[in-house]
């Protein structure tokens, strides 16, 4: 994509949220709202000025949550799903708690890994990665094991062992899948990050979002938390454009469009 | 130089192939391939032509008859290296370039890596792909694609090649380019080549013979040599006396083919 045509893609969208910024503006001053309950965005962006250094501090901490829970999320996540092409066994009598992990509330189990991984970063990232890792695992295996009969046979012609298969067919034929799920899980580990910090963010020095959140809703500091959300939401999207582009990359490698001379 | 009397490559005697669904594929099928012969396998579709090329790689297993590759069981012939199969599709790997791709048998048996180099160098050549060696597939036409899946056939120089309808996805002038290709091929080195397509003009023009399968269960209902003179090259396919050999294989064929019940009225 160009950068002209990215412009005009992304015009559309701006204006959007530029006229809503001014309905926003125009129905709090017509209904003459409390700054504590609806802040202006007059407001909100006073004060994330004020505390800007803060809000990159809580952003900064939050992606290494994250960051650390999708790491951990694609380490685990490939080998269980390598695990589950392996065998069918395994993948019939691990998959249901695979699903587990996906269906389990987040916020009923954070408390928990606090308790027994106490607050801090470890524990932030633990949340990020239980919250992310599903995606890896049914994307990895599905890549893993739809793989074209005619290439089986082929590996087949040459007794390739299952090694062999695995190594030079199963697992680089199943990129794409792999980086489909990432850019999937790289939005989950923010949320995951943001909800341990909600439980694990406190007693350090510096809080991430999740505990900023948390602490300026309990004050009252409204236009701060708006802040604070808008930090969130935007750090989501800036990992899943890291993602994105990252997978980008690796696909364009991998269709050979950047192919090295072998 | 006399030539030896031609040995049986591939011999079949009453192949019969069930698939697990129960569905009957090859029954009672007799066959015998010589050495260096280039065979053409055609029959109605769904008839086991591609059954059958499965079953002499080893890769699918016979129900009934045996069936011997260079006296051996299949599985035991293709572990020599000494059979290849050229699919359907081209079946490269985008991610490899075209030299990874066709090195890849070799890579897979373990040679050594100035060997597949070198092998791998040769076969490209062989087909006139040498300068897209680093290229990636995605880069490649279809036709281009097809000669690669050749070349990496070729690349162990294996004694049998089975080719399982490998042009018919192209369009026709690519068709007849890789016709030649093939027979340039086998006119070099000789090899015992077996394959199925659905075009009666191309097994005319490729095989020494042309054996028709009968529809499901399949078993061989014509046998019939083809008498134009080699080298052949795809131009021959306009000639008359082409056209007559084409006629009676189509003939064959028809009779083969289950009836269709749209046809009932024509009886000769």
């Amino acid at each position: 994509m160009s950068l002209a045509s990215a412009a005009r893609a992304a015009l559309p969208p701006l204006l959007v949220f530029l006229a809503l910024l001014g309905l926003w503006q125009l129905a709090c001053s017509a209904l003459a709202l409390p700054a504590y309950l609806v802040p202006t965005p007059a407001e909100v962006a006073r004060e994330a000025a004020a505390h800007v250094g803060e809000l990159a501090q809580a952003a900064l901490l939050t992606a290494l949550g994250a960051l650390g829970g999708l790491g951990a999320s694609l380490v685990v996540g490939g080998l269980v799903a390598v695990l589950f092409s392996q065998s069918q066994t395994a993948a019939r009598s691990l998959y249901p708690y695979a699903i587990f992990l996906q269906t389990v509330p987040i916020v009923a189990v954070a408390p928990l890994i606090v308790v027994w991984f106490g607050t801090g970063l470890q524990s932030v990232v633990l949340t990020a990665a239980i919250l992310s890792v599903f995606p890896i695992i049914t994307n990895g295996t599905t890549g893993l094991v739809r793989v074209d009969p005619q290439l089986l046979e082929l590996f087949a012609m040459s007794d390739a062992s299952r090694l062999q298969l695995l190594l030079k067919l199963r697992l680089p034929g199943s990129l794409p899948y792999f980086v489909a799920g990432a850019k999937i899980s790289g939005g989950l580990a923010v949320i995951g990050a943001i909800v341990g910090e909600f439980f694990a963010g406190f007693g350090a020095d510096e809080l991430g979002l999740g505990a900023l959140i948390l602490q300026t809703s309990g004050r009252l500091q409204t236009a701060y938390l708006f802040a604070a959300i808008f930090t969130a939401t935007l750090l989501g999207l800036l990992l899943f454009g890291l993602v994105a582009l990252l997978g980008e990359l690796a696909l364009r490698r991998w269709r050979g469009r950047e192919l090295a001379v072998s | 130089m006399t030539e030896p009397a031609p040995a049986p490559h591939i011999e079949a005697r009453g192949l019969g192939v069930q698939f697990a669904g129960g569905v009957q594929a090859l029954s009672g099928l007799d066959l015998v391939v010589r050495r260096g012969e280039l065979l053409a396998l055609i029959g109605p579709s769904g008839c086991g032509k591609s059954t059958f090329l499965r079953v002499a790689a080893g890769l699918a297993p016979a129900s009934a008859g045996t069936i011997t590759v260079a006296g051996e069981a299949p599985e035991r012939a293709r572990a020599r290296r000494a059979v290849a199969f050229v699919f359907q599709d081209p079946t490269l790997l985008p991610w490899r370039s075209l030299h990874a791709n066709v090195r890849l048998p070799l890579e897979l048996a373990r040679a050594p890596k100035a060997e597949q180099t070198t092998a791998a160098d040769a076969a490209l050549a062989l087909v006139g792909l040498s300068e897209f060696a680093a290229a990636p597939p995605t880069a490649l036409s279809g036709g281009m694609k097809m000669r690669a899946s050749l070349a990496r056939a070729l690349v162990t120089r294996p004694e049998l090649l089975l080719l399982d309808e490998p042009f018919g996805a192209l369009d026709e002038l690519t068709r007849e380019r890789l016709n030649d290709e093939l027979l340039r091929l086998w006119e070099r080195d000789r090899f015992t080549a077996l394959a199925v397509t659905h075009s009666v003009a191309e097994a005319v023009l490729l095989g020494d013979r042309v054996i028709v399968l009968s529809g499901r269960p399949g078993r061989v209902v014509a046998d019939i040599p083809i008498a134009l003179p080699r080298p052949r090259r795809a131009a021959l396919i306009g000639s008359p006396e082409f056209a007559a050999i084409a006629a009676d294989v189509r003939a064959h064929l028809r009779a083969a083919a289950p009836p269709d019940p749209s046809d009932l009225p024509v009886r000769t």
